[in-house]
Order: C-alpha cells, then sequence, then structure tokens
C-alpha cells in the first residue's frame, strides 16, 4: 500500500473554504457532523487548519477577493490534497455567475478533484460524493 | 398619532419645502423635499415622531440621482419615504449619520456605489471591497 | 526607585475568516487591552456577489431564485418581502390559502433558524451537547420543508400574487406530528439550558445591549425585542396570515445574551402555535386556490417587508412597465444589527467575546450582499479564531468547577 492510499484508508481531514455564499453548503456541511448523518463514524471531521487536512472542500462562489484567499490557501495545503466544488456556486457560479465581481468558477483557480451538484446539495449526496471520491482516488 | 395627523403634521412643518407628497397606499407615504430641508425633517421625524430608519434606497434617473430614505413609525405601520434628487453634475447632501448611527453604513454604500457625496459624514470609509472593482469606479451607475 | 510605567498592549484578536464554526467569512478584529476589548472593526469583503445589480437584468419571477440565495437560513424572508412589495405595486391581494401557506412557510423558518442559533451558541459557550441536540431537532423541520416543497432549503415557494405550491390538507397530520416533538423537545432545551446556573453566569449580563443603543443603532427583530423595545413586522404593518391567527410578540427587558435566547426559544413555541393556527386555517379554504393571475407590472415604486428570524428584511423596488426590476434595494436586517458589536463587545472580556457576538445572530451573507473590506494587517500576539472559541468554552468549564466545589 502506498503512503497516499494508506492515509486516504484511514480517514479524512476535511477543511471547509466559504466563499462568497449564501451559507446553504455551509449549513449542510455541519448537519453532516449532526446525529442524523454523523460523518463522524466514517472517521470524516472538520478541521481548522489546511494544514491538517486532506480534502479542501469549496463551497460559494468566488468573488475577486476570494480568489487570492482561494490560491493562498491551496499553496499551504499539504500535497497531496483533494479538492472538492461543492454545490452548483462551487461547481459553475450558480445563480451568481453573472455577478460582476465573479472571479470563477472553482476549477479556473484550483484543479478540482470531484464536483457535488445541488443547491444545496444533501448531507447524503455530500456523504455520497467524498466515499465515490476516497474510493476512486484508492483504485476502487 | 393616526396616518393622516401625521400626514398633515408633515405639511404643516416642512410648509415651503415639500415638492410633492403622496399617501400612495393606506400606509404608504412619499414626500419630495427639497435637499436642504433634509437633516431638519430627519430631526423631526426621529425626534418628534420617534420614526425607526429602515434604510435608503438610491437610484439613477434623467432627473439625476435620486434617494430615498424610508422611515418607520412602527405604532401605525407607516412607512414615510423620504425623496430627494440631487443633480447629476453635483449629486451632494448633508449627511443624518451625525443624527444617528443607523445611517452611517448606507450612506457609505451610496457613496461607493453611486459616487454621491455626503457632507459631513463622520467616517467616510471605505465599505465596499478592494479587489472587486476598480478605483473611481461605481458599479450601480448607469453610464 | 523609579515609577513604573504601565505599558498598554494593544493586541489585535482576529476571528475568523475561515473558521469552522462561524461559517460566513468575515473577520472581527478585536482591539484589546489585555483581559478586556477596548474596541472592534469590522472587516470583511469575501461574500460581495453584487445581488441588486443582478436582479436589475432578471424577470420578476426569476427575482425570486435570485433573492432567495441572499441568505440560506433566512432563505424565505427575502422572496416573502419581495412579493410583499411587488403586490403593492401591483395592487393585488393574495387569496387567503397562499396567505396561510406563506405565513406557515415563514414560520417553519423561524424555527429551524432559531433552533440553528441556539445551537451554535451553545457550541460557543462549550455545551457541545446543547449544539448536537438543537441540530437534530432540526432535522425533522428540514424534513417538512422537502416534502412540502421539495427541498430542504431554498424552498421556492413564493410568486407574486400566491405560491407556486400548494400544501394539500391530507399534508397536515404529518406537520402536526413533527411539530408535536418539536415542542416537547424545544420545551426539553428551555429547561436544561435557561435553568442552567453556569449559562446564567456565562450569559446575563454579557453583551448587553441598552434601549438606547437599539433606537440609535435602528436593531431589529430578537435582538430589539431582548431590549424591550417591542417591533415585529408581523403586528406592526401586518401582512399574510398573521392578521388572521391568535399570537404575542416576545420580549425580555434585559438585553444581554440570556435574554435574547429566551426570546428566541419563547418565540419558537409561539411560531408553532401560530402553523397549528394556520393548519385550521387552511382546512377551511379550497384546496388549490393559491394565487391571484398577475399579467403585468405597472410603473411605479413600491416598499415590502417581512419579519424574518433576524428582524425586518426590507425590499424596495421601482419598476417601468417591463418584466424587469428598474432599481431592487435589499436591506438585511442584520447591516442594522451588526453595527452594535461595537456597544456589546466593548468593555467585555475576551473569553465573552465570542458569545456576545453570536447573541445578534448576525447573517453575514444577507449582509454581505454589498460587500466590505479592508485589508488584513498581523500585528503583535495574535490569538486565532479557534483559540478565541476555546477561550470561550474554557471559560465555562472553569465557571462550573468553581460552582460544583461550593458547598
Amino acid at each position: 500500500m502506498s503512503f497516499k492510499e494508506h492515509i486516504f484508508k484511514k480517514s479524512l481531514w476535511l477543511f471547509h473554504y466559504g466563499g462568497a455564499s449564501c451559507n446553504n453548503c455551509d449549513i449542510e456541511i455541519l448537519d453532516c457532523l449532526t446525529p442524523r448523518y454523523d460523518v463522524e463514524r466514517f472517521g470524516i471531521k472538520l478541521v481548522g487548519s489546511i494544514r491538517h487536512a486532506d480534502v479542501l472542500l469549496v463551497t460559494g462562489s468566488i468573488n475577486k477577493k476570494d480568489k487570492e484567499r482561494l490560491l493562498e490557501i491551496y499553496k499551504q495545503a499539504p500535497k497531496p490534497i483533494l479538492v472538492v466544488a461543492m454545490g452548483a456556486c462551487g461547481c459553475t457560479g450558480g445563480i451568481f455567475a453573472e455577478g460582476n465581481t465573479f472571479a470563477g468558477p472553482v476549477d479556473k483557480i484550483i484543479p478540482v478533484d470531484a464536483y457535488i451538484p445541488g443547491c444545496p446539495p444533501k448531507p447524503e449526496a455530500i456523504l455520497a460524493g467524498i466515499i465515490k471520491l476516497v474510493n476512486r482516488s484508492n483504485g476502487k | 398619532m393616526t396616518v393622516a395627523e401625521i400626514k398633515q403634521d408633515i405639511k404643516a412643518k416642512w410648509s415651503g419645502k415639500i415638492r410633492e407628497m403622496n399617501l400612495k397606499r393606506e400606509k404608504r407615504l412619499f414626500v419630495t423635499i427639497d435637499p436642504d430641508l433634509l437633516p431638519e425633517a430627519a430631526k423631526y421625524l426621529f425626534d418628534d415622531l420617534k420614526c425607526r430608519f429602515i434604510t435608503a434606497s438610491a437610484l439613477q434617473s434623467k432627473r439625476g440621482f435620486e434617494i430615498y430614505y424610508h422611515f418607520s413609525v412602527d405604532v401605525v405601520g407607516l412607512i414615510i419615504n423620504v425623496h430627494v434628487v440631487l443633480p447629476e453634475s453635483k449629486p451632494e447632501v448633508e449627511s443624518l449619520a451625525n443624527i444617528s448611527m443607523a445611517t452611517n453604513w448606507i450612506e457609505r454604500e451610496m457613496h461607493e456605489l453611486f459616487g454621491i457625496t455626503f457632507l459631513h459624514h463622520p467616517n467616510m470609509e471605505k465599505l465596499i471591497p478592494e479587489g472587486n472593482w476598480e478605483e473611481g469606479e461605481y458599479p450601480l451607475r448607469k453610464n | 526607585m523609579g515609577k513604573e510605567t504601565k505599558k498598554t498592549v494593544n493586541t489585535i484578536i482576529p476571528i475568523g475568516p475561515y473558521h469552522p464554526l462561524q461559517e460566513e467569512p468575515e473577520l472581527f478584529k478585536l482591539y484589546c487591552d489585555g483581559e478586556s476589548v477596548k474596541d472592534v472593526e469590522w472587516v470583511t469583503g469575501y461574500n460581495h456577489r453584487g445581488i441588486e445589480k443582478l436582479s436589475e437584468s432578471k424577470t420578476f419571477d426569476q427575482v425570486f431564485f435570485l433573492v432567495e440565495r441572499v441568505c440560506g437560513i433566512c432563505s424565505t424572508s427575502h422572496p416573502f418581502a419581495f412579493a410583499n412589495c411587488m403586490e403593492e405595486i401591483a395592487g393585488v391581494e393574495v387569496p387567503d390559502r397562499a396567505k396561510y401557506i406563506r405565513s406557515i412557510i415563514g414560520e417553519l423558518e423561524r424555527i429551524h433558524s432559531h433552533l440553528l442559533w441556539v445551537g451554535l451558541a451553545g457550541h460557543f459557550l462549550g455545551y457541545n451537547t446543547v449544539f448536537m441536540w438543537a441540530w437534530k431537532y432540526r432535522e425533522p423541520v428540514l424534513d417538512l420543508f422537502e416534502m412540502i416543497s421539495g427541498n430542504r432549503n431554498s424552498y421556492a415557494m413564493f410568486k407574486i400574487g400566491g405560491v407556486r405550491r400548494d400544501i394539500e390538507n391530507d399534508k397536515i397530520p404529518r406537520m402536526k406530528e413533527v411539530l408535536d416533538t418539536v415542542k416537547s423537545k424545544t420545551n426539553m432545551l428551555i429547561g436544561a439550558v435557561l435553568d442552567d446556573p453556569v449559562i446564567h453566569a456565562r450569559t446575563k449580563g454579557v453583551g448587553v445591549l441598552t434601549k438606547e443603543d437599539i433606537i440609535n443603532y435602528g436593531v431589529l427583530g430578537p435582538a430589539a425585542r431582548a431590549s424591550g423595545v417591542p417591533i415585529d413586522v408581523r403586528r406592526d404593518d401586518p401582512y399574510a396570515a398573521y392578521p388572521l391567527v391568535d399570537w404575542k410578540v416576545i420580549t425580555a427587558e434585559e438585553g444581554d445574551v440570556f435574554a435574547k435566547a429566551k426570546v428566541r426559544l419563547l418565540e419558537l413555541l409561539e411560531s408553532i402555535s401560530i402553523i397549528e393556527q394556520c393548519f385550521e386555517g387552511l382546512k377551511k379554504e379550497p384546496e388549490g386556490a393559491i394565487e391571484t393571475i398577475v399579467k403585468e407590472i405597472p410603473a411605479g415604486i413600491g416598499t415590502g417587508r417581512a419579519e424574518a428570524p433576524r428582524g425586518e428584511v426590507f425590499h424596495f423596488v421601482e419598476t417601468d412597465g417591463s418584466n424587469y426590476p428598474k432599481r431592487h434595494k435589499i436591506r438585511a436586517p442584520s447591516y442594522m444589527n451588526i453595527p452594535t458589536f461595537k456597544r456589546s463587545c466593548v468593555g467585555q472580556s475576551i473569553s465573552d467575546a465570542t458569545i456576545a457576538l453570536a447573541a445578534v445572530d448576525p447573517c453575514y451573507c444577507c449582509t454581505e450582499r454589498m460587500g466590505f473590506a479592508y485589508d488584513y494587517e498581523t500585528k503583535d500576539k495574535i490569538l486565532d479564531g479557534k483559540e478565541l472559541l476555546k477561550l470561550g468554552q474554557d471559560k465555562t468549564k472553569t465557571l462550573r468547577a468553581k460552582m460544583e466545589q461550593k458547598p
């Protein structure tokens, strides 16, 4: 088992980056921690620093101000890092893509490994997306 | 005071400086005044009528820059919209931020979006993101 | 032996911008002198999306989908206020069944938003169980939304003249069941939270806003009502089904964090009562009569407001006879409430800062629509957001230990 596989097989630590969003996605992510979905039973948890993370979860459309911060966060992230663009805003910019300060979508700024569409995606969709991503990274 | 009484009172207090007055709907009063009456009008609304400041909406039209200051008389559910028209070449009006903290941010916002000047504003610092648009640009202006 | 000169160390403690539990990107700079907060600066700019300008390029029907996403938690209050505004311009009255449905949606949102807040406040104080409980009992409410509208958030229920989907009468028994559970769990939370002496110690007298503060800043919602200023759009300028049902405005006098928590919890129970009365109203109205057809919007100006969980949401629209708004101004309640941090945080200890900030229930994304910015600067000794949060949580632990030691 390679080092990378070994790490991802154990547990996933997520760092959540919130861009310019309505926060629905952010709340659904927090919902995953709550008893009904209880994502921690999979060993998945949210961490407060990008340096501890395996997955960078990006929500919200990215405005010009966010773009610099996102690039900075990505630079600080330990490689390998998996990037997940969440929600309609993260995937394509959603309804805000025509706004005058839109600087995204996420995959124009940093490489993205997975997309979880929805407005907002349900916690089940978030979990399914992350697990699919992990399985794919493990070569399943 | 009832809505009718409030309307009468305003008519009396601001007479001579009212350009237009309209009770558009049962509880929506629109009053267009000369811009130089604004500080006095605001003081009357805050102190005498005990109004709550809701917000201010700026817009640009053929007449120049217009601002609607929305005040709420909560006890009767009345919204008094005080309307001023500012010339396009020189859009300036006295700031209300020295009378009420509630007007502080919205005046800064209107300045950043439309380029309207609020005279004697206590802290006309930037409220709108740098990096999101260029200096000297006013995003909601129509030109 | 010379005199010792006292050095005032101004330390800046930033909270954010990407704090895992205060999910919205924002930055509060606390200027501290030793243990107490001397000044607060609010720095942000990460959430600007240009919504007011976007609105001008959308048809009126499309604007509903746009404004719903101003804020995820108050998601229905914006379409509510916008609908009230457009109906004012068009001069139409909504059928009674639609009024009941609108109020049901509005109150369900208030319930889930207040539960969300209780959970967050619990977390800030170090009561993670409260966080888990409150969010667990929020889930059935979101299930109800999904049952009614198809989505847990952003329900797209409003249109000019009425609502887009009916709530069929056969759904009512299931909804009543869920609300009964929420009621009993809320009563449990009220008992656990409001009687706890440690919570009293952590929240009473903290983050106080006086009546003068409320009036001077134009504060709205539960934050105003907790300081003895009984403003509530649902009663002051009635709309939808609120004048058709019996309910009361909840207030408190102290203006501290405890009062704000109490007001929100009691409002929750009041919301359940309003919804139950709306169910009775629904049963009396014919199914399907949910809209007044509006063919054209005349040129004009209108104002619309609604009582969101955080306070009054206000929309102003100017129309020119076309199918697009000429100008659309949106003012969310947090725009008025957030500046009060200068009053509620200054003079507090650092460990009380997080809960004082959270007490106003600021919905940054509502306010951030227009965006604000300053350059971020780092200075001296900095505690990051996580450390600041931990300070607040540790204070609770210390207090509890002290209280348990007392004979």
